[in-house]
């Protein structure tokens, strides 16, 4: 080991294979909504996805390592998300494009999933009604930078990131229903309350 | 809005239809026995061949409503703008109404609709399967009594995880 | 060579166990959308198709019972996103017509244009889709290029790329700006060069005619009969035209033609959506040239549009009309009656049945989807057909699915 010859880079192996994939992306488009229109205008000319190595769309989920969820999720369609959620291999990531994907968005109505990241892990979020390629195309490149920070050649962290999974209960309202249990995070107003100083209401009348 | 002759033509054949306008546009409302005759008549006599829509309204906190259901048929003339809303009423328990899918193929879904997110049956329809809706769905969801958020069914769905994948 | 449509194949039922099920979707890159559908197939012949919808249906009409009526046309942008501006001045058409109110003269004239230019952008996308799955990738590029025009225009006019809530009840967001008409006034110079181009590419194009001429033949009794309207409609011989029958708007002061055609097939429906955007450029023209001067919103006594800023800092009925028209028991008086209005979308007939119970919210606002209607003829398409012909099929009938399911 004393000669090296200068034309020899030594690195980690993680890095080489971070550095590989996550400059060949290959999205799946899981569009079904508005949001879809924005990611075939990134994919089109003017914002020309190719420029970071993820314009080859595949169609068929064993093809793909992202999955790009754009638009909002139904009751009716979100089996169908996950199955090909399932169909795809590891190492996979998830971006939820606009807010109808990561909370609902608009739509609080009985029949849309308030968030796809409640029944399939998520990598990225990214905001907007519906997000400009622009932002899209950041998502990506934050995609990349985690894949490269956290990745391994051997891909376990894909299973140290599980979605903690939340408790199944019973709706008191319909015993038919099984619903998922309590949200990820407990509301606040509680604490907020107590922690008031003392006799702020009477101060305040 | 309809033409005068074809108000003059409804008011002759069917003396119970009561007619009122609005805006320009009329609208008949007739019992539910014979909205099927109604139809067929102003399809085939009168020439409002086109089936434009068919909806219902739940009334039930609408003010000074006395019937639960109205269904809403609107037929126009395929040339012109001539248009007619034909209304009915029907009420709790099981509300039916006949089908007019032997008048027009372009009612079958229309009705589907309406039975999906009402639940009103059509009598005679081919096919009277929930459209929109998974099929265990158990509520008609445009029902007034039916909250905007649901009763859980969005979240009935197992979790996949990163150990499943 | 196309294929003549015959029934004489459909097997008896006791050779059905010969058919084969194929399941087509519901994610699927040549549906566009998410709707599925199952077909049955002898050989490479569909002899029956199933359609399973509902895969986008999001409580539209429902979450329209919850919002008032300036608030419902963020969600009409969301129903037929392709062309989101057709569907808001076809919602506050509605509504103003439950009112009883007219909109001044500039405002009818920008709705036009707006309308207009969205009825070019979805038939852009339409074709565009028909070409791609027929193999013509090229000119999917050419159709996505003046898109992107449109959207700069729209941006110019509300900030928004395509979900532009740009109507509001009684005139609109806010005035065009100067650059918004001139974006206007270059696109009608520009666009028709684009338009040539694509006629160049496709419309004689041996392959793309092969895979559309006589394929899914719709009659003109059949399109009456199932309530088809539109582009539809008029490529089966119907000439019906809600623009020209019940001239809404400023309708009524513009020269154009109606474009029909007769065969009722694919190719039928391609040069009658072609031949429309050249009539739409027209009245985008004579909109644009002849815009009158004047308000865009009712006036401030009729309590319905919000007055300008100045008007509420400086004037005692403007701050009065805001504060009455923004607090949420307020709002404008709306009567307790029902009314359907109907416009002609770039898809069809869209109409709005409102149900008014004198509360700021509707009742009750139905959507009358083109698309529910124009899908539900799609077995009776496709039976008899290769599998091949089901994506051109689909492509000509131009279902959008979030209007499909709302």
């Amino acid at each position: 080991m004393t000669d090296l010859p200068d034309n020899v880079v030594i690195t980690r192996l993680d890095a080489l294979v971070n550095w590989c994939r996550k400059n060949s992306l290959w999205p799946m488009p899981f569009a079904t909504a508005c949001c879809g229109i924005e990611l075939m205008a990134t994919g089109a000319s003017r914002h020309d996805i190719a420029r970071f190595g993820a314009e080859v769309f595949r169609f068929s989920p064993r093809q793909c390592d992202l999955m790009i969820v754009a638009g909002r999720v139904v009751m009716k369609m979100m089996p169908v998300l996950q199955r090909i959620w399932l169909q795809m291999h590891e190492p996979k990531w998830c971006i939820s494009m606009g807010a109808c994907a990561s909370t609902g968005g608009v739509f609080d109505t009985y029949a849309v999933v308030q968030g796809i990241d409640r029944f399939i892990p998520v990598d990225v979020y990214v905001p907007g009604c519906p997000p400009r390629p622009e932002q899209l195309l950041q998502a990506i490149i934050d995609l990349q930078e985690k894949i490269q920070r956290e990745g391994t050649a051997s891909g376990r962290e894909a299973f140290r990131r599980r979605q903690p999974p939340r408790a199944l209960v019973e709706d008191p309202r319909n015993p038919r229903l099984v619903v998922a249990g309590p949200p990820l995070f407990a509301s606040s107003g509680d604490e907020a309350a107590s922690d008031r100083p003392a006799g702020s209401e009477t101060s305040a009348t | 809005m309809a033409s005068p002759e074809t108000l003059q033509k409804l008011k002759e054949r069917f003396p119970e239809a009561e007619i009122s306008e609005f805006r320009g546009q009329h609208r008949a409302v007739v019992p539910a026995g014979i909205v099927h005759d109604v139809l067929k008549f102003l399809k085939e006599e009168v020439g409002l061949a086109l089936i434009i829509d068919i909806t219902c309204v739940d009334y039930l906190y609408y003010p000074n409503a006395r019937d639960r259901f109205g269904v809403v048929y609107i037929v126009g003339h395929p040339e012109t703008a001539e248009r007619m809303i034909i209304k009915t009423f029907v009420n709790d328990p099981a509300p039916t109404l006949p089908t007019v899918t032997d008048l027009w193929e372009g009612a079958n879904w229309l009705e589907r609709e309406v039975w999906d997110m009402f639940g009103i049956r059509f009598e005679g329809h081919p096919d009277l399967r929930r459209i929109l809706l998974p099929e265990d769905f158990q509520d008609h969801p445009l029902r007034k009594d039916y909250p905007l958020q649901g009763r859980g069914e969005r979240h009935n769905i197992p979790v996949v995880t990163r150990d499943l994948g | 060579m196309p294929l003549e449509k015959s029934t004489t194949y459909i097997p008896k039922d006791e050779a059905q166990e010969y058919l084969w099920t194929m399941n087509f979707g519901p994610q699927h890159p040549a549906t566009h959308t998410t709707l599925r559908l199952i077909l049955k197939l002898e050989g490479e012949r569909v002899v029956d198709a199933d359609c399973d919808i509902g895969y986008l249906h999001s409580g539209f009409e429902k979450l329209a019972e919850h919002l008032n009526y300036n608030q419902y046309v963020t969600i009409t942008d969301r129903m037929n996103y392709v062309s989101p501006m057709a569907n808001n001045v076809a919602w506050h058409l509605a509504v103003e017509k439950l009112l009883g109110i007219e909109v001044p003269p500039r405002c009818q004239y920008l709705r036009v244009i707006v309308a207009e230019l969205a009825r070019i952008a979805d038939h852009l996308v339409c074709n565009a889709a028909v070409g791609l799955d027929t193999g013509a990738f090229t000119f999917f590029m050419y159709a996505f290029n003046p898109r992107e025009m449109i959207y700069d225009i729209f941006e110019a006019l509300c900030g928004a790329r395509f979900t532009n809530s740009y109507t509001r009840v009684g005139g609109l967001m806010h005035d065009a700006s100067p650059k918004a008409i001139e974006l206007i006034r270059e696109f009608v110079k520009r666009f028709p060069r684009a338009l040539d181009d694509m006629e160049r590419l496709l419309t004689r194009n041996r392959i793309f005619i092969d895979r559309t001429k006589g394929i899914g033949v719709l009659t003109k009794e059949e399109a009456i009969n199932r309530g088809v309207t539109g582009p539809i409609a008029r490529a089966s011989g119907v000439t019906r035209d809600l623009r020209k029958d019940e001239p809404y708007l400023a309708y009524k002061d513009f020269d154009f033609q109606i474009c029909c055609a007769q065969a009722g097939d694919c190719y039928a429906r391609y040069l009658v959506r072609m031949a429309e955007m050249r009539e739409s450029l027209k009245i985008i023209h004579q909109a644009i040239e002849n815009l009158p001067p004047g308000p865009v919103n009712v006036a401030v006594s009729e309590r319905i549009a919000l007055p300008e800023k100045w008007q509420v800092t400086s004037t005692i009925e403007g701050l009065i009309t805001h504060f009455e028209l923004i607090m949420s028991n307020r709002g404008f008086e709306v009567p307790c009656e029902e009314v359907y209005c109907a416009t002609e979308s770039p898809n069809g007939e869209l109409g709005f049945y409102i149900v008014g119970d004198g509360s700021p919210y509707a009742y009750r606002a139905r959507c009358r989807p083109p698309s529910f209607v124009h899908f539900a003829l799609f077995p009776h398409l496709i039976r008899g057909h290769t599998l091949s012909d089901v994506v051109a099929v689909l492509g000509s009938l131009n279902i959008i699915a979030a209007e499909l399911d709302r």
